[in-house]
Order: structure tokens, then C-alpha cells, then sequence
């Protein structure tokens, strides 16, 4: 696809946990915790207000289609303050730092004082209905002509368990918010500048790592086309696939558009009661409604069916609207008979409705209230098909499909948070922040300085464990010995199973300081990292049970057998038998002496073995 | 500093030289509309006082206003018009910590109007951290068939999550409901499931901020109302509708004080209590002050203040007759207030002596139960 030629625009919004002691309005640690550990629990009903601007906000009025009742689940670890029962302490200057860090890091200009704010947010995942930010630093610097526009700094949401069921143990973690301008034009463009952004973050040593930690907002138009703010895209390698089914999506729709203009298609009349219809129907769901309401689209045969993005249809689109009012999906002609719906139903239906071949039926199932508001929400839906690509809050599906979340929200939905005080910045103190070297800038010096081989240097760099191979090589480990250890040897035991976090990093050291004196060999660190996992023991005495050291004495008298119960195959060999012999004495050793030390008394052993022929 | 705010709706702080001022027309105002109310339901008035039952946020500074009129408050919480009809009525427009006597005069007037107008039930909305001394105030100054119930918030009703609207809703089913006194009625928990009812008289403030701040003391709150239900539950114990015709007894002395004592406090405090017509002490445990103090005390009540004694604990009741100091206290003629908060202690002593003069008249109303205020017995 031609993305120029589109007119594609897209910018990301990069949400990323910050590693504080505590969190952003509290004195809470930021710890994530199981469910199960949970200590209590509490409900709520969140209601919107009237905005500043005398209206309520239309984002919010679509959340409120659905009176919900929130549940919260409560820890060891959280306070009033995540409940929504205690006003915000101050905002955490900890977080601040690491925030201002950042920005300097993309050579942005602080705001000279912060204002927290107040965003609504009333879809639960906020105790109070809406989510404090404060707009720190603005215009920053990327490569290729790109920029960063704002950089924010925010309290998390409650994570989600199921249902309307929220754990408020990452409630209020400092997250920062980082806003680049519309200014990628390719897929891969968004890739490229979503990876950098995240590398710079990781670069401070002052972020969350690990899968949830970090999530990109991807906001994408083409031409004729519009905004779209895709939600949540975890995984990074992602976000290209994201833009490319979006941009499809897009043109799709505004074909669809063109045809239901060629075709005089609308949206008229209003929903009609067919619930009668279907009193004998096989369709269960159909069955079972009180009510059943039919929308005739007119001109929209075979429109609502198409696909215009994998597994999503203009009917996908319909239903997620319909959903807003508590029913679980639709029915559309395009796609019937199936379901246990017949094609006599089908036509009977035709009939009631007037509808002829070139139109297309929508079923909506529910009770009285809800089929009427669900009917509601597929007139609404068809009829922007008529104008094009609505501007729209999306989520993220598996693969990189979206569906529809809510409106985009306008800037009405901020106010100022009262309880916090601003913060002024000190000019001098932002110009005394020292920033840390980039991830890349280190990869590259530790394959200058260290030896280290290019891609080994760069994993190193990249890696969560990059702090604890500093502090090895500081308390003398060689560096590949450590870079292995750390990036192949504990990650190949993590995915049979070991629970390597387990592992304290002061035992790691200490093992591999045992290993650079020779009390244990290279070959035994996988057992013993898997002891101290295990039984969460001490090196010395995880050496002691797994590979007690050897003594040269010891190894001495198991090459002698070795060499005694290989006699012919040894003298027909001769020193050529060296290499075989090894493995045999390696394995009988396992790991409690150096392969370097058993080499040599092999050697030793077996030319003495000759000679006494 | 100059606070702006920016198309994305955040505020930045910028320094005053940096910014350059321009002509900016105010928004238009947005046209609300007024609700219809069914004429069917019972009127019920709510007085407002300052404490906030709906709210604006103004975005030009921010602050949060709150709104008086019927329709105002039935745009914010639509649920109320199922209830009831309302009129409505501003008393004040103040923080409830800057309430008077003088205010609680008013109020109670404002009520007992109301009442003979014929209204099937009152809600007062009131700051939550006074409240339960109005509540109290308006208890003994009102004689009334029908609900008065005191309502707040203890979360700003700018938020999605206020208990404003529960609580009001609750209120409104409270007032419209079978009680005949003078309550509270406020979030029972931490969850929006159920309002407690308190009797105005027994109520307490006892959290800075959670929503179900507000406990009995000493009872079992009662009654209750169900959310989302608003089923109204009454204890046996609470007064019903119609027990007793509608009376104003307004006077009121403010020239009372209330002194919490702590070890080691100067007799020289209580000069500031000369002149005083009465003065209630918040003594230790059964109801202590140090053995210093009794001449002091004695001078005071000489000098024709009436000095009754409750205890810190909020919890059980005065007894003077165990160790010598209290044996000491009662003496000079300092009078048991048995198992009363201290705050309500000082509301009545107010009340009692803006309507009495006679020493043992005022010893004899102090120490007697008029408005669920003293518990005959402790459980
Ligand atoms: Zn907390």
C-alpha cells in the first residue's frame, strides 16, 4: 500500500510505569499483587457530573448508558487514598524527578509550574471517576523530523480482574504519558519511533519492566478518513500490524461509502417489533429475548458483511456500538440464514419490514429497554457509514484488529484537581539533572571496552538485568562470563520452569564469584542457580549440595579408573583419546571442578598412562 | 504565576512577564433546562446551608460551585424527582465550620416555617464537619411531626464517585418516609449500599474523610435506607411520623463554651470561661479534671457560670462519685452530664439556659433525657 499516497498521519501516546518507592498521590508501595491476596473489598456506583462547560462530556455520557456498579479489590499494600476516602497526599517528587529525567532526555522544556489535573474517567477503573496528570515538560525531539509534544506525568488505572471487578493494587503507580505529534507517515515509521521511545525510558533505570508495564496509544487518519485513538497495544512488535489494519479499515469504510452513496442507500424509519416473528424460532438467543427489534438499512446489502479488517465487518462495527446498552451482539441479513435462524424467517422478516433485496436487516435481541437503546445504536452507527470513518476511541483485539470503545473525548474532560498543590520547577535544579547514557551508547561500549560480541553487547544493554551485570563486572566477574550467565544461562532456566526471580542478585554475584576463584565450575552454575531458586539457600551451601567441590587428588583418582576401564580403546588411540576421555571424566566431575583444570590433569594423566605402556 | 490552559484541557503554571493578555469572550452560558416536577409525589423543602448537594466546576478558576435551585439539584441527581417534589431555600452559603448559633436560629425558624406550610418532610444540606452540632441544635430548638434530616458529603460533588448523590437520595427517602425526629443520614459504609439513619442527637463525626464518617455513639444508628432501593428501614426506637405537633423553642445563650482538659493545663485557662453563663467540660475518663482546677472551678460557678461535665471517651458515662477528685467536682456544683456527647452537652446547655434561669431547673433539664440526648440506660 502506498501510505503517502494515503495521506496516513499517525502519532502514539506511550504510557509507562515508573520503578518509584511509592506512589504518585500516596504513601503506598508499587507493587503489583495476585488477586487472591487480596483483604477486602468494596463497591461503588460512578455517576458523571455536569462538565466545566455546563454539558457532560459525550465520552462519558456513552459510559453512562449502562448504570454500572464497580467492585474493588483492597491488599495489604493499598490506603484510603486508592478508595477514594482520603484526599491525595503530594504529588511524589520522586516520580517527579524521574519524570523530569526523561524529558531532558528528549531535550524538552519544562513547564516553569505543574498543575495537577483532574481527568474524567468513569469507566471504573478509576476509584474517584477520574485519573490525576499533570502536564510536565513540552517539545521534545526525535529522529527523522519527528516530535514530542507533551510529556505527562499520571496515577494508573485500577487493572481490571473481569467484569466490572477492579484490583486496586496498581492504582496510583506514577505512570508517564508521552505524546509525540502526528508526524509518521508509514507503519514502520510508528514501529521505529515506538521502539526508540521506549528504549530512551528504559535507558533512565527508573522504569517498570515486564509485560504491562509499558502500552502505546496509536492515533491514526488517512486522508478523507479520521482520528482514531488506538487503545493498549502491548506488545511493540505490534504496532506496525496495528497501523496497517487501520489504514485498511479506513479505506474500506470509505468505499463502503461510496457505494451506499451510489446506491442512494439511508438510514430511515424507525425499529420495528418482530418479536413474533421468532415465538418458533430455533435461534435460542432469538428465542429467548422479550424483545426482538429490526432495523431496516437501506442500499446496504451485502455491506454490513464485508470484511474490513480480519475477522471485523461493518457488522462488527454496528454490534459494538449495540453493546453499549448491555446486549451481546447482532444479527444482520448479510449474514442469514445461519444461526438457527431459517430463510423463511428471513423472508417473513423482509415482508414486515418492507425491506427488498438490495437492504439490510440488523436483529437486536434484549429486553424492552435495551433492544430499544441497542436499536438506537445501529441507526447511529449505519448512518455514519453514510458520512465515512467516525472519530472513535478503539481497543486493540488479538492480531491487531480493534473494535469500538467509545467517541474520541474532547478537551472538556479535564479540571483542576484542588486537593494537589502545583509544583513549581526550578530553572537551575532541571539543568542540574544528569541523564544517563542511552541503551544503544552502552551496547556499543561494551563491545569496544568489554570484548564483548555486537549482538551479546546490545542484549546486555537492553536487558532488565543490565544493572546486575554492572555490578558483577564491578566485583570482578570477566564480562562474558557474566553477559552468558545472566542473559542465557537464567533465561533458558526460566522457560523450563525455574522460577529464577527467586534468586536474590547478591547470590548470582556470589556464584559467579565462586566460579572466577575456582570453588565451583563454569559447568555447575546452571544446577546451582536452580538449587538457589529452589530451596532459596545460600551459594556456599548450594555448591556444597549440587557440585561439592573436587579436589585435584579426587579427580586425579576418577581419570586413573577412567583410563584403567578404557585401556584398548586408549593405547589404540593414544592422545587423539584425549577428547573422548574428557567427556567421560566431565561427566563423572559434573560441574564441581574448572574444565580447564581437569583438561590439564588429563593431559598429564594420559601421556604418563602412555609412557608407562 | 498565570495559569492557562491549554487545547488538550491541561493547566500550566507560566510566569505573569511571559504571558501576553488578550481580549477572550466568556463561553456562553449553557442554556439549562428546567425540570418538571410531579405534582402527585409530597413536597418536601430542603434548606441549604452551605453543604454541598450538587455541584459546577468553573473552569475559569476552577472552583467548585454548588447549585440551590430545585431544577439545579434535580439535573444533577434526576433520581430525586421519583421521590418527592421539592422547593428549595438557602439559608446561608458558608463552610460549616464558620456556623453560628445565630445560624442555627435561623435554620430552625427557616424549618419550623416550612413545617406550618405543611411539607411532608425537611432535608437540610449542610458541611459535613458541623453538622451533627446543627443537627443537634435544630433537635432541641424544633418540636416536629415530620422528618428533619441532615445530609452532606463527605467526597466533593464535583466527582463521579461523591457520596452527594447517594446520600441525597437517601435523604429524600428518609424525609419522604414514616420518621418524626431529627437525623443524619449518611453513606453506613465504605460501599454505596446502604445510608444510616442517626438520631441528631447521638451522632458523631469520627473520620476525617470516609464516606461513612458519620456513627452513633453509643446506639445503633435508627434506621437505615437501602441504595439502590431506598427502602426506608426503622428501628422500634426511632419517633414516627406524627408523634408530636410542630413547636419552636428558639432561644438559645451562646455565651457557653466547651474545654476539652489535658494533663497538666493551667487553672488560668478557665479565665476565659469568666463571665460565661455555662460551660462544659470534656473531662478524663469517668469525668476528671486535675484536683488544681476545683478552686478555679468553684470561683466560676460562684460567679453563676453552670458547669457540666462529660467525658473524652464519647464512649459511656460520667460517674463523679468513684474517686475524690470527681467527689470533689460535684462539691462545688459541677453537674453530671451522664452518658452526653460533649458537643451536644454544649448545645443544650445553650438551649436549656436561653429558656431558663433557675439553678435547679437547669440542673434537673441538663440531666434529663428531652431529645434522645441522654440514654437512661448504658447497653
Ligand atoms: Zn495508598
Amino acid at each position: 500500500m502506498d501510505y503517502e499516497a494515503l495521506g496516513l498521519k499517525a502519532g502514539i501516546e506511550i504510557h509507562q510505569q515508573l520503578d518509584t518507592e511509592e506512589k504518585l498521590f500516596c504513601r503506598c508501595p508499587t507493587l503489583l499483587r495476585e488477586t487472591d491476596e487480596h483483604t477486602g473489598s468494596f463497591f461503588r456506583y460512578l455517576r458523571a457530573t455536569e462538565s466545566e462547560l455546563g454539558e457532560i462530556d459525550r465520552a462519558a455520557q456513552e459510559e453512562m448508558k449502562l448504570a454500572r456498579l464497580f467492585c474493588y479489590l483492597t491488599y495489604d499494600t493499598t490506603c484510603l487514598v486508592e478508595y477514594d476516602e482520603e484526599p491525595p497526599a503530594p504529588l511524589n517528587r520522586e516520580a517527579l524527578a524521574v519524570c523530569l529525567t526523561i524529558a531532558k532526555m528528549f531535550g524538552m522544556t519544562p513547564i516553569e509550574q505543574v498543575h495537577t489535573m483532574r481527568k474524567l474517567v468513569i469507566d471504573g477503573s478509576n476509584t474517584s471517576g477520574f485519573q490525576r496528570t499533570a502536564c510536565v515538560a513540552v517539545n521534545g525531539i526525535l529522529p527523522d523530523n519527528c516530535r514530542i509534544e507533551t510529556i505527562c506525568l499520571e496515577e494508573e488505572a485500577a487493572q481490571r480482574v473481569e467484569g466490572d471487578t477492579f484490583s486496586l493494587d496498581r492504582l496510583g503507580i506514577p505512570l508517564v504519558e508521552i505524546t509525540t505529534a502526528p508526524c509518521m507517515h508509514t507503519p514502520e515509521d510508528v514501529q521505529a519511533v515506538a521502539e526508540y521511545i521506549g528504549m530512551v525510558l528504559r535507558s533512565t533505570g527508573r522504569v517498570k519492566r515486564g509485560l504491562g508495564t509499558i502500552r502505546q496509544d496509536i492515533n491514526v487518519s488517512i486522508r478523507d478518513g479520521a482520528r482514531v485513538e488506538i487503545k493498549g497495544v502491548q506488545d511493540l512488535d505490534l504496532v506496525a500490524e496495528v497501523v496497517r489494519r487501520e489504514v485498511r479499515r479506513q479505506t474500506e469504510l470509505l468505499s463502503i461509502r461510496e457505494e451506499l452513496r451510489r446506491r442512494n442507500a439511508a438510514v430511515d424509519g424507525e425499529a420495528a417489533d418482530v418479536t413474533d416473528l421468532f415465538a418458533k424460532t430455533k435461534s435460542t438467543i432469538l428465542k429467548k429475548a422479550p424483545q426482538i427489534l429490526a432495523v431496516r438499512l437501506r442500499g446496504f446489502a451485502g455491506l454490513v458483511g464485508l470484511e474490513i479488517q480480519p475477522e471485523r465487518r461493518l457488522g462488527s462495527e454496528m454490534a459494538d456500538y449495540a453493546k453499549k446498552c448491555g446486549v451481546g451482539g447482532i444479527f444482520h441479513t448479510d449474514e442469514l440464514p445461519a444461526y438457527g435462524v431459517t430463510e423463511d424467517e428471513v423472508r417473513r422478516l423482509r415482508v414486515r419490514t418492507g425491506a427488498d433485496e438490495g437492504d439490510c436487516i440488523v436483529l437486536v435481541a434484549a429486553t424492552r429497554e435495551r433492544a430499544a437503546c441497542a436499536a438506537e445504536q445501529v441507526r447511529l452507527r449505519a448512518g455514519m457509514a453514510l458520512e465515512g470513518v467516525p472519530e472513535e476511541t478503539r481497543k486493540m483485539l488479538e492480531g491487531g484488529s480493534t473494535a469500538y470503545m467509545r467517541p474520541l473525548p474532547g478537551a472538556a474532560r479535564m479540571y483542576p484537581e484542588t486537593d494537589v498543590f502545583p509544583v513549581t520547577i526550578d530553572g537551575a535544579l532541571f539543568e542540574s539533572i544528569e541523564t544517563p547514557d542511552l541503551l544503544t551508547d552502552r551496547a556499543e561500549r561494551f563491545a569496544r571496552e568489554l570484548g564483548l560480541d555486537p549482538a551479546l553487547a546490545r542484549q546486555v544493554a537492553f536487558s532488565e538485568r543490565l544493572p546486575l551485570f554492572e555490578r558483577a563486572l564491578r566485583e570482578g566477574v570477566r564480562p562474558t562470563l557474566a553477559a552468558r550467565t545472566l542473559l542465557g544461562t537464567l533465561r533458558e532456566l526460566a522457560r523450563d520452569g525455574v522460577d529464577v526471580n527467586r534468586i536474590p542478585d547478591d547470590e548470582v554475584v556470589l556464584l559467579l564469584q565462586a566460579v572466577e576463584a575456582g570453588r565451583a565450575g563454569k559447568e555447575a552454575i546452571p544446577d546451582v542457580l536452580a538449587e538457589l531458586a529452589a530451596s532459596g539457600s545460600r551459594v556456599d551451601a548450594a555448591i556444597e549440595k549440587v557440585a561439592p567441590s573436587v579436589t585435584p587428588e579426587a579427580i586425579q583418582a576418577i581419570i586413573r579408573q577412567a583410563l584403567a576401564e578404557r585401556e584398548a580403546f586408549v593405547r589404540e588411540r593414544g592422545m587423539a583419546a584425549l577428547g573422548p576421555l574428557m567427556g567421560v571424566v566431565m561427566k563423572e566431575v559434573r560441574g564441581r571442578a574448572d574444565g580447564k583444570v581437569i583438561s590439564d590433569l588429563l593431559k598429564q594423566e594420559l601421556a604418563r598412562f602412555l609412557a608407562e605402556g | 504565576m498565570a495559569v492557562i490552559k491549554l487545547d488538550t484541557g491541561y493547566n500550566i503554571g507560566v510566569s505573569r512577564s511571559a504571558v501576553e493578555w488578550c481580549e477572550r469572550p466568556s463561553p456562553p452560558a449553557a442554556a439549562l433546562p428546567v425540570v418538571r416536577q410531579d405534582a402527585d409525589l409530597p413536597e418536601l423543602a430542603i434548606l441549604s446551608t452551605g453543604g454541598t448537594i450538587a455541584s459546577r466546576v468553573d473552569y475559569r478558576t476552577g472552583a467548585v460551585t454548588s447549585q440551590f435551585s430545585a431544577s439545579d439539584i434535580l439535573r444533577a441527581i434526576p433520581g430525586l424527582a421519583g421521590i418527592a417534589r421539592y422547593r428549595t431555600r438557602q439559608i446561608a452559603g458558608i463552610l460549616s465550620e464558620n456556623m453560628t448559633p445565630a445560624l442555627w436560629q435561623d435554620l430552625a425558624r427557616s424549618i419550623y416555617e416550612e413545617i406550618r406550610k405543611g411539607v411532608s418532610g425537611i432535608i437540610v444540606t449542610h458541611g459535613t464537619d458541623t453538622m451533627a452540632y446543627s443537627a443537634a441544635a435544630v433537635s432541641f430548638m424544633v418540636r416536629t411531626p415530620v422528618p428533619i434530616v441532615f445530609v452532606g458529603a463527605q467526597r466533593s460533588a464535583d466527582r463521579p464517585s461523591s457520596d452527594n448523590a447517594m446520600n441525597a437520595l437517601c435523604s429524600a427517602s428518609a424525609a419522604a418516609g414514616d420518621l418524626g425526629e431529627v437525623a443524619v443520614v449518611m453513606h453506613a459504609t465504605m460501599s454505596d449500599d446502604r445510608c444510616a439513619i442517626h438520631r441528631a442527637t447521638r451522632v458523631r463525626k469520627m473520620h476525617t474523610s470516609r464516606r461513612d464518617a458519620f456513627r452513633s455513639i453509643g446506639m445503633d444508628p435508627i434506621g437505615s435506607v437501602e441504595y439502590p432501593s431506598l427502602n426506608v428501614s426503622l428501628a422500634d426506637e426511632a419517633v414516627r411520623r406524627g408523634a408530636e405537633e410542630a413547636a419552636l423553642l428558639d432561644r438559645i445563650n451562646d455565651r457557653c463554651g466547651l474545654l476539652s482538659f489535658a494533663p497538666g493545663m493551667p487553672p488560668s485557662v478557665l479565665d476565659a470561661f469568666s463571665g460565661y453563663s455555662g460551660l462544659v467540660l470534656a473531662g478524663t475518663g469517668l469525668g476528671h479534671v486535675r484536683a488544681e482546677w476545683i478552686p478555679a472551678l468553684s470561683d466560676l460557678i460562684e460567679d453563676g457560670t453552670t458547669v457540666v461535665m462529660t467525658s473524652q471517651c464519647l464512649y459511656g458515662r460520667v460517674c463523679d462519685r468513684v474517686y475524690d477528685t470527681g467527689r470533689d467536682l460535684l462539691d462545688i456544683g459541677v453537674i453530671e452530664g451522664e452518658d452526653m456527647l460533649p458537643e451536644v452537652a454544649l448545645v443544650k446547655l445553650m438551649w436549656v439556659l436561653g429558656h431558663e434561669d433557675d439553678p435547679e431547673r437547669i440542673r434537673y433539664l441538663i440531666q434529663t433525657d428531652i431529645r434522645g440526648e441522654i440514654r437512661r440506660r448504658s447497653t
